[in-house]
């Protein structure tokens, strides 16, 4: 079940494989599979490198259009890439939120200036950004960011506490949603401003998680400071521009993910042969539906690519309700095959094998990038038409 | 392959909507299930004469248009988006497919035209009184007699058994078993020994029938395929029609999803239409990520239908669990979101209710196909 693919989407991919693999085999080996799921904090310098490396062979942003910086190439083409990176065993990308959220935002709401400014590094891959959204009230309710922005002469100067935010321990930069004016409703005195992570007034915790690593951290701010200049899309217009940067998500991560995915649930297989847990009528019941989900979501990704230039469509819409949920059913699954082995540890003092690590960062798929809470609601509101909560 | 639909097949669709938004209307489903027949002549007339419908997947030799099974599937979800009550799943689906995979130029000659045309109406009668769906289904016997065979049994859930005008029997050689020794007979309706009772089911909109067999003699022409190969024919055959009903089923699902999005969206609880609330806007929300997902399923199974290289059981199986739980999934939660009115027999809620589970435990129930899927994994 494959994409249908044309000569020249055929010598692209040739050309990524080519080039992953040469890489991948030389002078990035080591870092095959580091940094996925529960394991993206490690070999942080030697994936920046990669990054720069990327860039530096054209492999950055390639989605982007051409005038700013990418290779204008389409979704098809993006996934090909994502599919042939995965394959390749690339490590856990740590541009992917400049080249999939703030560039695009930029991109669309930037100024020429922001644009010439941001846009450059992120395709060399010069400099790393993370995402301020999330506070401790402003989770599932986005727009209740408390994060305050007060303009003193040419600068922004900054107050209080975001979390949940992925790489914020090594990002040069932060998209930080602040509130700018405290007088208007909520949704319209948020501003979306560019802050420098290297400086004073920021402080970086790491949330260690239930896996016992550390991808996501808090950021304090004390009276950081950012440029004038640097809001996105004008002044308390900042909840516009985010809700924007959700649009821009074109799916073309699915089949990467998904051909993970496949490895993961080909090592549950193996388990149940070897654990004997095959020969249970209710397991093989669970591996085949398992199986049947995994291929049905194979459709919904090729369905959705070919899907082109419409609005978000359906498929596009159910694709995060969707994965999410059979990943986690998948690591619940590959741990009721294991039995007792299930728990043992691959060491002291809490080291996770592979499948354990999976298993439990499952748990954070249905809740990160908007929880299926918050997906039920952009379905049944945008997909099907239905009334909004009364706010 | 293309993941998704052409235009022509987009214009299949609505052309099929059009035809059955009149003739398949609620008022006409609920006439048509209350008689013994179980459909209406006049529209199986028109669909069959005017739309050609029972010609899409003949081959043009034999007087059809020669188009593949995923054309044939737009038209399948909008037949189970209305509820048609028609013999064309029994006839085309089962029949048309039993003498297209095994079938010898003779025998397509003489029935393939008449399909097509819409003048005969067929089935296959495979399964037996119980819940076998393999081979082991089969008990009805032949044996050899002069030029011809002799047929005995009793053929169980046959769709549209009692009104078909011809019927493909599966029956085994004496002592055989398992897959071996089975083998399918054409069987006109009014062959001598052939007794055919309708036996009232649940689910009104398709009708089942009992068809017995009491030293029914057919001629040696009327063996399809190869003898004592007929399970491979069958199963074939059962597959190619796995998945138009899982077509239909994701039809029927989408159905029962818009009505329950329409009626939230109009009925008022608390001050608000109760699609405000979230326990309300997340059921249809996995509704439509469950239909969705549904149709990718079913349209991967029609497209790779006519292909030979893929294995049918598997996408066939695949299609049919995920279809039958989506189906009965929407149904339901179609009728506890109507609340009250849900469960009436006035509402149509409850015709849907019955024919997702009419169509789940037909030609296999989902566990059936996950175990059927599970071999083929290697597991």
């Amino acid at each position: 079940m494959e994409l249908q693919l044309n000569e020249a989407e055929r010598a692209f991919q040739r050309a990524a494989r080519a080039w992953l693999e040469e890489q991948l085999n030389g002078p990035y080996k080591d870092l095959q599979g580091r940094g996925a799921s529960g394991d993206q904090d490690s070999y942080i310098e030697e994936r920046i490198a990669w990054g720069k490396a990327m860039g530096a062979a054209g492999w950055n942003c390639i989605g982007w259009p051409k005038e700013f910086g990418g290779r204008g190439c389409s979704i098809k083409e993006e996934a090909i890439f994502n599919e042939e990176y995965v394959r390749a065993n690339g490590p856990g990308n740590v541009g992917h939120i400049g080249e999939t959220l703030l560039g695009p935002t930029l991109i669309h709401f930037g100024s020429p200036e922001q644009q010439q400014r941001f846009l450059p590094p992120i395709v060399s891959g010069d400099e790393i950004w993370c995402q301020g959204y999330s506070e401790p009230g402003a989770g599932s309710d986005l727009a209740n960011v408390q994060t305050k922005a007060t303009l003193a002469g040419d600068e922004w100067i900054i107050e209080g506490q975001k979390i949940w935010t992925s790489g914020a321990q090594y990002s040069d930069w932060c998209f930080v949603l602040c509130r700018t004016d405290p007088e208007a409703p909520k949704h319209r005195g948020i501003s979306y401003i560019l802050v420098p992570m290297k400086q004073d007034g920021i402080e970086v915790r790491p949330i260690k998680q239930m896996g016992g690593s550390a991808e996501f951290a808090e950021v304090f701010f004390d009276g950081a400071k950012a440029q004038k200049d640097h809001v996105v899309g004008g002044v308390n217009n900042g909840w516009k521009v985010a809700m924007g940067t959700l649009a821009f998500e074109r799916g073309a991560s699915t089949l990467g993910q998904q051909y993970l995915f496949k490895q993961e649930f080909e090592q549950v297989v193996e388990a149940a042969k070897k654990s004997g847990a095959a020969k249970d009528p209710i397991i093989r019941q669970r591996l085949a539906h398992a199986w049947i989900g995994l291929k049905v979501m194979r459709v919904n990704a090729l369905r959705m690519l070919e899907h082109q230039g419409a609005d978000l469509n359906r498929e596009a819409l159910i694709s995060k309700l969707y994965w999410s949920n059979w990943h986690r059913d998948l690591g619940k699954l590959a741990m009721d095959i294991l039995g007792p082995e299930a728990e043992i540890l691959h060491g002291a003092p809490y080291e996770l094998t592979r499948m354990q690590k999976w298993y439990l960062f499952a748990r954070a798929d249905t809740i990160y990038a908007g929880s299926n809470q918050i997906q039920r609601n952009i379905i049944g509101e945008r997909g099907l038409g239905l009334p909004k909560e009364p706010r | 392959m293309d993941f998704s639909f052409s235009e022509q097949q987009d214009e299949l669709r609505r052309a099929a909507r059009r035809f059955l938004q009149s003739e398949s209307s609620e008022a006409r489903v609920r006439s048509a299930m209350e008689t013994e027949q179980g459909y209406d002549s006049r529209v199986w007339e028109q669909l069959s004469e005017e739309l050609a419908w029972t010609a899409l997947t003949i081959p043009e030799a034999y007087d059809g248009l020669g188009m593949s099974y995923l054309d044939l599937h737009p038209v399948m979800e909008e037949m189970g988006r209305a509820l048609l009550c028609s013999p064309f799943f029994a006839t085309i689906c089962l029949g048309a497919n039993v003498l297209l995979v095994g079938g010898n130029e003779a025998q397509k000659e003489q029935h393939l035209s008449a399909i097509a045309a819409g003048k005969t109406t067929a089935t296959l009668a495979y399964a037996e009184k119980g819940r076998e769906n393999g081979a082991d289904a089969i008990r009805a016997t032949y044996e050899h007699a002069g030029d011809g065979y002799v047929l005995r049994g009793d053929k169980r859930y046959v769709i549209d058994g009692h009104t078909a005008d011809l019927i493909f029997v599966a029956a085994r050689s004496e002592h055989s078993r398992g897959i071996e020794g089975v083998s399918v007979f054409a069987v006109p309706a009014n062959t001598r020994g052939v007794t055919r009772t309708w036996t009232p089911s649940m689910d009104q909109t398709r009708k089942l029938a009992a068809i017995t067999l009491d030293r029914v003699v057919v001629p040696a022409g009327a063996l399809i395929g190869e003898e004592g190969r007929g399970w491979e024919l069958c199963e074939r055959t059962l597959d190619l029609a796995r998945i138009a009903l899982a077509a239909e089923q994701v039809g029927a699902a989408e159905m029962c999803l818009d009505m329950s999005v329409e009626y939230a969206k109009v009925r008022k609880q608390f001050g608000r239409p109760i699609g405000s609330f979230q326990a309300i806007k997340h059921k249809c929300a996995d509704m439509l990520t469950m239909v969705e997902s549904a149709r990718s399923a079913a349209f991967y199974a029609s497209a790779v239908a006519g292909q030979g290289e893929v294995d049918l059981g598997e996408v066939a199986s695949s299609a049919k669990a995920f279809c039958s739980d989506t189906f009965f999934h929407c149904a339901a939660e179609n009728i506890q979101i109507h609340g009250g009115i849900g469960f009436t027999w006035e509402h149509p809620a409850h015709l849907y209710l019955k024919r997702a589970k009419a169509s789940e435990v037909l030609l296999g129930e989902p566990s059936f196909h996950r175990e059927r899927v599970a071999m083929r994994m290697g597991l």
